[in-house]
């Protein structure tokens, strides 16, 4: 198996919180990976994103090649327009519906959604929304994660033993509520 | 030993560790910064009183761990690319003494300029200095050249260069790390004098034993095992990964059929690998340690009509091979356009300067526009522009001379408050020349970090001929840029300026909060209106560390 992700959102939404935890799930596997992120002056607000290699191989780039992205897993849905060019014919879009405007020119709304909605693959939920009303606002990445979960190429029980191992010295609280935020998405995904 | 995941600036800083460091000396600086913060992080390095805080700029950092090494002690000094200016004194003239404990000096090169204002490549600096320069290919090679770089180091009895790209630095992978081994015992070189003292007798001497030396790297290029001739035993089903490549014999080339060869430099090579998944249809050398393995490269190029050169940064190989001339044999790369001339590598462009076809499905949509990076909401430097800014209208030609740090994002909407942003400290002293020249009013603003890595040396010069500018050292007490590191400024800034002779009545602190922003142009007009050196000195602290302390109480 090889699974190409790009993560995408806007400087300081915590996309490689989402990264860690599909890396910790693939080491368990023992299965090969390779990420480029990006650290530095985008930070502050910029656009930002990881490229998220898995493969039961060995890897050679660590960046992924135009066409041949899986999975697009954004934080924002505009960004989630912008890594298109990487995705593979048959790839997947899933995306947080809700926008991060931090520029003054933000686009209309509706003209980033009807651009989302003429994808054939998509997946577009509040992932804010749906942490807040489990009680779990601090996990929205993780509903994220699972709404993304059945186009990673990981058995989603390697998902949660990753949010056990690197929720674990948080306390059992924190590990059941990110499960609960994990399936909450990936409940989404397969409505 | 257990395969861990890590990315290649903290494969760097595991095998530093694990080597028997006594010290990192290091200033921060994109894509480098990592090295120096997971040394500090380290429970182990911190058991052995390995020495980490962050030093004032690269060239005090370089400076600080020759002497280490000098003592007989393993140590590496970590910086970005342009950092490597900074420190170059001290660099091209520990070629000329050489070493005494391993050091391996890394720099962070950033192509692309995804954090830097140029995109220098570090391995002309190897060259330069005449010493050997490991490009690690992935970052399991980053951890064994720096775990074997220092034993190397000491064998020859030079400095070794590590060059990393951005890539290189900032993306994970899993690396299997060695038994760590201890750290070297205090010990002065017995022939200290002769090759410390870089007096013109000692140093002539010096050059010419660096010259003899050259015959050795290069020997040692040419053996090593991160230079590899690698032949298309079965260009149709040859497993690539594993690269069954043996480093060959000239004679196993013959029968090779195609005339392209392709050298591969560094992380070049990834992408090159990325292209041909079912095995390399192509004699291919990676290069990962310099001098130019020439052996091997001649190797190639007799068997090679062409040559493809496929390297992250400046065209170096490129322009070894070719010559000013480009007579021989016939190279292709940056130089003739197979390559773009800037920007780092990606495996769509060696794609396509292979020939082959790069497909999309989809475009960017029209709609989607740039999220430039901004200042921070809630950020100190946001009310020092929004004041400084009001002021200045009052004035036709005011100029803003910036600096390198956060507060260069005023240089973007809704600010567009800075005029200049050249290099560390470059505020101060153009601001200076620029008032010399009868410019009026002639603003710096610097940060805190950047005024004691490079600013405090141009302050005394407008001190010592009376400028007429004002300084305004926006005062976050961190390093903000790069993360929130250390500043070497916190604490010290008002006796450092009084230290250098800034007039204490023109020496002013403010905190830069809404409630202070009449009181904030009313200082920065009086301070434009005095004849002479003025510093102001708002300060707040970084809205980033400031969250990050608050998360840990």
């Amino acid at each position: 198996m090889k699974v190409n992700i790009i993560l995408s959102g806007v400087g300081g939404q915590g996309i490689l919180s989402i990264a860690a935890v599909i890396g910790k799930a693939a080491l368990k596997d023992g299965l090969f990976m390779k990420q480029a992120e990006v650290h530095g002056m985008s930070q502050r607000g910029g656009d930002v994103q990881s490229n998220l290699r898995i493969s039961d191989q060995p890897i050679a780039s660590d960046l992924i090649a135009k066409g041949s992205a899986d999975v697009i897993i954004s934080l924002e849905p505009m960004e989630a327009l912008r890594y298109l060019p990487y995705l593979k014919k048959d790839g997947w879009v899933v995306t947080n519906s809700k926008p991060f405007i931090n520029i003054p020119n933000y686009p209309e709304l509706d003209k980033i959604m009807d651009a989302i909605n003429a994808l054939p693959n998509k997946v577009m939920l509040d992932i804010e929304q749906i942490a807040k009303d489990l009680g779990a606002s601090r996990s929205a990445n993780i509903v994220m994660l699972g709404a993304a979960s059945p186009y990673i190429g990981i058995d989603y029980s390697k998902l949660e033993d990753g949010i056990r191992s690197i929720f674990g010295r948080k306390g059992d609280e924190i590990v059941a509520t990110n499960l609960k935020a994990l399936a909450a998405g990936r409940a989404v995904a397969e409505r | 030993m257990e395969k861990q995941l890590f990315l290649g600036d903290e494969a760097i800083a595991q095998a530093a560790i694990d080597a028997g460091i006594s010290g990192v000396y290091s200033y921060p600086g994109t894509p480098s910064t990592e090295i120096t913060e997971y040394i500090q992080a380290s429970p182990v390095a911190k058991e052995n009183g390995v020495r980490s805080t962050w030093c004032c700029n690269e060239k005090t950092a370089l400076e600080a761990a020759l002497g280490m090494s000098y003592a007989g002690k393993r140590t590496i000094s970590c910086m970005k690319h342009v950092g490597l200016n900074v420190a170059a004194d001290a660099f091209m003239n520990i070629a000329m003494t050489g070493i005494n404990g391993g050091l391996v000096i890394v720099t962070a090169d950033d192509p692309s300029m995804h954090s830097s204002q140029n995109e220098q490549d570090s391995r002309f600096y190897g060259d330069f200095a005449m010493i050997p320069v490991l490009e690690p290919s992935n970052q399991q090679e980053a951890y064994d050249m720096v775990y074997d770089g220092f034993e190397l180091s000491e064998r020859l009895g030079y400095p070794v260069l590590l060059r990393i790209t951005t890539r290189m630095a900032h993306s994970r992978s899993g690396v299997i790390t060695r038994k760590p081994l201890s750290q070297n015992q205090l010990s002065t070189p017995e022939d200290g004098r002769q090759r410390f003292v870089l007096l013109p007798v000692n140093a002539r001497r010096r050059f010419k034993v660096l010259i003899e030396k050259q015959d050795e790297f290069l020997k040692c290029s040419e053996e090593s095992s991160y230079n590899q001739l690698i032949l298309p035993l079965n260009p149709l089903k040859g497993t690539l990964l594993q690269h069954n490549a043996q480093s060959c014999s000239p004679n196993s080339l013959l029968g090779v059929v195609g005339k392209l060869g392709i050298i591969a430099c560094g992380i070049a090579f990834n992408y090159l690998q990325e292209n041909f998944i079912e095995g390399f249809q192509h004699p291919v050398l990676k290069i990962s340690q310099y001098p130019v393995p020439k052996k091997q490269l001649q190797q190639l190029v007799d068997t090679c009509d062409e040559i493809l050169v496929l390297e992250d940064g400046f065209p170096f190989v490129e322009n070894q091979l070719k010559g000013c001339l480009g007579i021989g044999v016939k190279v292709h790369g940056r130089l003739d356009g197979s390559i773009p001339r800037d920007g780092e590598l990606n495996p769509d462009i060696v794609s396509k300067a292979l020939g082959k076809e790069v497909k999309t499905y989809y475009t960017i949509p029209e709609v989607v526009t740039g999220r430039p990076p901004a200042l921070c909401q809630g950020c100190g430097h946001r009310d020092v522009y929004e004041a400084l800014n009001e002021v200045i209208k009052e004035y036709e030609n005011a100029k803003v001379f910036s600096d390198i740090g956060c507060y260069t994002l005023g240089a973007l909407p809704p600010f567009r408050a800075i005029d200049t942003c050249v290099d560390m400290g470059a505020s101060v002293t153009m601001a200076r020349g620029a008032a010399e020249a009868g410019l009026f009013p002639s603003i710096a603003v610097i940060g805190d970090s950047t005024f004691t890595h490079s600013g405090m040396t141009g302050l005394l010069d407008c001190v010592n001929n009376n400028a007429n500018v004002l300084i305004i050292i926006s005062d976050n007490e961190t390093t903000g840029m790069t993360g929130g590191q250390d500043s070497s400024a916190t604490g010290r800034l008002e006796s450092i300026c009084l230290g250098i002779g800034v007039e204490p009545e023109h020496l002013r602190v403010i905190i830069p909060l809404k409630k202070n922003f009449e009181e904030m142009k009313t200082m920065i007009r009086e301070e434009i209106e005095y004849k002479g050196v003025s510093v102001i000195i708002p300060r707040r602290e970084c809205i980033q560390t400031y969250a990050r302390k608050a998360k840990v109480k």
